[in-house]
């Protein structure tokens, strides 16, 4: 069976697909709560990065895969909740306080830069945000007396209610919570009508205005929202990396933010997931293999963007519905097997659509 | 006068850096007028240009302008080469997923640069290298930069007459302005739009070898494309001779910022002139305003 056949109207609207579905994410949940309690502390550090780059993916995928907004600068936002969260903290303010404030102020950025690009679309956006993404870059370098320029500085240890969170477990375990959250969260926001018109405004502004949806405010409010949920990643982040540096949010990260949604498959939360994973696993797998590929190919310096690049092109040109929409053909292949059909997973011709203003 | 001569100064050098700029926000205008893609991998293509340069000339040590032309003629077939196999595949994806393929494209040829030329920046001597041009006694000017703005007047007026007389360049502008009428008048649209393609490569590539006297060529040359995009907002996206007067503009702000104002604002004096057009005046200095019809 494909999609459940639905009796009820309620059914539209509950968060599982059905009762195998429940079972599944509890024990998906009960797995990765567990995980910690058997895994070594690197694996454990390197999954608590997972989940932290996973909050990112989903922040923008509410933006790009669901809104149909691209951002170029979500790095930007990310460096934003880092240092807001890690000043706040050097400053005094408890953890409990400090990451939420830090997801505020990045939302509030997001507003803000998503307010002068709303007369834009696409392309024009994607600029915009790329060059907003290097003026904070530069502004975290420049802002000495705040950031400590150029060197950075090291984070604190964060408490709650006198229990320190520190180590690779403690990260894990506060990012794991915060994914939790931001997934419920954006579940409920996609099926409230907010979400409903997020996906008009994606699959077409024209027909969405004309259904009274007000273009303006929802797509700040996805900005908005889109920015926060990254910013409380890169509160998290600064945990991860313990010491901040401006450099490490340059347009790179902006482009693997971007990446992660596009290889995971837009319009999905499982992509962002997918995509995170994929992300952070890549560059271990190559590390892994790095000393026995052929030809000396492992010591070339530039192997990790290029295949980083060469994948993305690949996803694009080859399967746009990226690592989700490959898990979902699996899925139905073996849900109808063996009577599978290979022009039900076939994609529609497509044509040269105009964006133009005509 | 010593400050009317540091103006002009800073004038002439802003413009030639600024030429660059034009040209490669020329080698966008072009390829977005016609095919709606951009191609965020034109600073790359220029920076694969200029390494292609460096080997006829520096390491073959062939005749400069031999060499360069043939250069020119290299990355353009690699241009055409890339629409044809790479960029036509994603017609009817929307326009982010060819922004997305294109910026994946950049890293490989960052990378591909890295590993066939490796890591050092390189450069070649040029008929203009360290050569100075003195004008009333006072004004001493560098070959090197007004070499490049000679050459981009010169490489515009070449192009505005192909683009005008010959009949491929009409064929082009038709399949620019209307693909489906182009195409019932018997004209080959997509081979067209990959010469497109492949002029908009050699202009980039005539841009790096232009840029060898002033800076050297090495795998993160590529950056200045963004600050090209800045040069084709502010001229309007879509418009050729607003690429090359934004491109001009922005040079010669990002040199004036670096000497009036406070270290840090040359680096994003572009990325802010790019910001505040887009919010002021989003169709740029010479883009039309065209409302939406459903």
């Amino acid at each position: 069976m494909i999609a459940p056949f639905k009796t009820r109207y309620d059914q539209d609207l509950d968060l599982a697909k059905g009762p195998g579905s429940k079972i599944a994410y509890a024990v998906l949940l009960l797995v990765t709560a567990a995980i910690p309690l058997v895994l070594g502390e690197f694996y454990v550090g390197e999954l608590g990065g997972l989940f932290i780059f996973a909050i990112a993916g989903v922040g923008l995928m509410l933006l790009t895969g669901y809104t149909g907004l691209v951002s170029l600068g979500n790095a930007a936002f990310l460096g934003i909740g880092a240092y807001t969260n890690a000043i706040l903290l050097a400053r005094g303010v408890p953890f409990l306080i400090s990451l939420p404030a830090a997801g505020l102020l990045t939302a509030f950025f997001g507003v803000l830069i998503g307010v002068p690009t709303l007369r834009m679309s696409g392309l024009y956006l994607a600029i915009a945000t790329l060059a907003f993404g290097s003026i904070i870059g530069t502004v975290l370098q420049k802002w000495d007396s705040l950031t400590g320029g150029f060197d950075g500085f090291a984070v604190q240890t964060p408490t709650i209610l006198g229990f320190k969170i520190e180590g690779a477990w403690g990260v894990y375990y506060a990012a794991l919570i915060v994914l939790v959250l931001v997934v419920w969260v954006s579940m409920n926001i996609l099926r409230s009508p907010l979400g409903r018109a997020m996906v008009a405004i994606r699959d077409s502004e024209i027909s969405a205005q004309s259904m009274g949806i007000n273009l303006a405010v929802t797509k700040s409010i996805a900005f908005g929202i889109s920015a926060g949920i990254t910013g409380l990643a890169g509160g998290l982040y600064a945990h991860y990396v313990r010491h901040l540096a401006p450099d490490s949010f340059d347009i790179l990260l902006s482009i693997q933010l971007v990446t992660i949604v596009f290889i995971g498959g837009l319009g999905s939360l499982h992509g962002a997931i997918f995509g995170a994973a994929f992300m952070r696993l890549l560059p271990q797998a190559i590390a892994m293999v790095r000393d026995d590929l052929p030809f000396g190919l492992g010591q070339l310096p530039g192997l990790e963007p290029s295949l980083f690049g060469l994948i993305l092109v690949l996803v694009i040109m080859f399967e746009p519905g990226g690592i989700n929409g490959r898990w979902v053909k699996l899925k139905r292949y073996f849900q109808a097997f063996p009577l599978h059909r290979k022009p039900a997973a076939r994609r529609q011709k497509s044509y040269a659509k105009s964006e133009r203003l005509r | 006068m010593e400050d009317v001569l540091r103006l002009l100064q800073l004038s002439i050098n802003g413009a030639a850096t600024g030429c660059i700029y034009g040209l490669i926000a020329l080698g966008f205008v072009l390829i977005y007028k016609a095919t709606e893609m951009v191609n965020f991998a034109q600073g790359e293509i220029m920076m694969l240009g200029g390494f292609i340069a460096y080997t006829l000339v520096g390491k073959f040590g062939m005749n400069y302008w031999l060499g360069s032309g043939l250069a020119v003629l290299i990355t353009a077939a690699f241009g055409y080469a890339l629409d044809a196999l790479v960029l036509r595949r994603v017609i009817g994806q929307p326009q982010f997923a060819v922004v997305m393929l294109t910026l994946g494209l950049a890293f490989i040829f960052r990378a591909g640069a890295g590993i066939a030329w490796g890591y050092d920046s390189v450069a070649f001597n040029t008929p203009f290298t360290n050569k100075l041009v003195k004008f009333g006694g006072d004004v001493v000017l560098g070959q090197d930069n007004l070499s490049i703005i000679f050459g981009t007047v010169l490489l515009c007026g070449v192009l505005y007459l192909f683009f005008s007389r010959t009949r491929l360049g009409i064929a082009m502008q038709a399949s620019s302005q209307n693909q489906l009428a182009a195409y019932y008048m018997g004209i080959p649209v997509r081979r067209v739009f990959s010469l497109i393609w492949a002029i908009s490569a050699g202009v980039a590539a005539v841009a790096a070898i232009l840029l060898v006297p002033v800076q050297m060529v090495d795998v993160n040359s590529g950056i200045v494309g963004f600050k090209a995009f800045a040069a084709a907002v502010l001229g309007g996206f879509g418009s050729i001779p607003g690429a090359l007067v934004g491109g001009v503009l922005v040079g010669i702000v990002e040199q004036m910022a670096g000497y009036y104002l406070p270290t840090g604002f040359q680096e994003v004096t572009s990325n802010i002139v790019l910001l505040a057009v887009l919010i002021l005046r989003p169709q740029g200095l010479f883009g039309q305003v065209i409302r939406k019809r459903v």
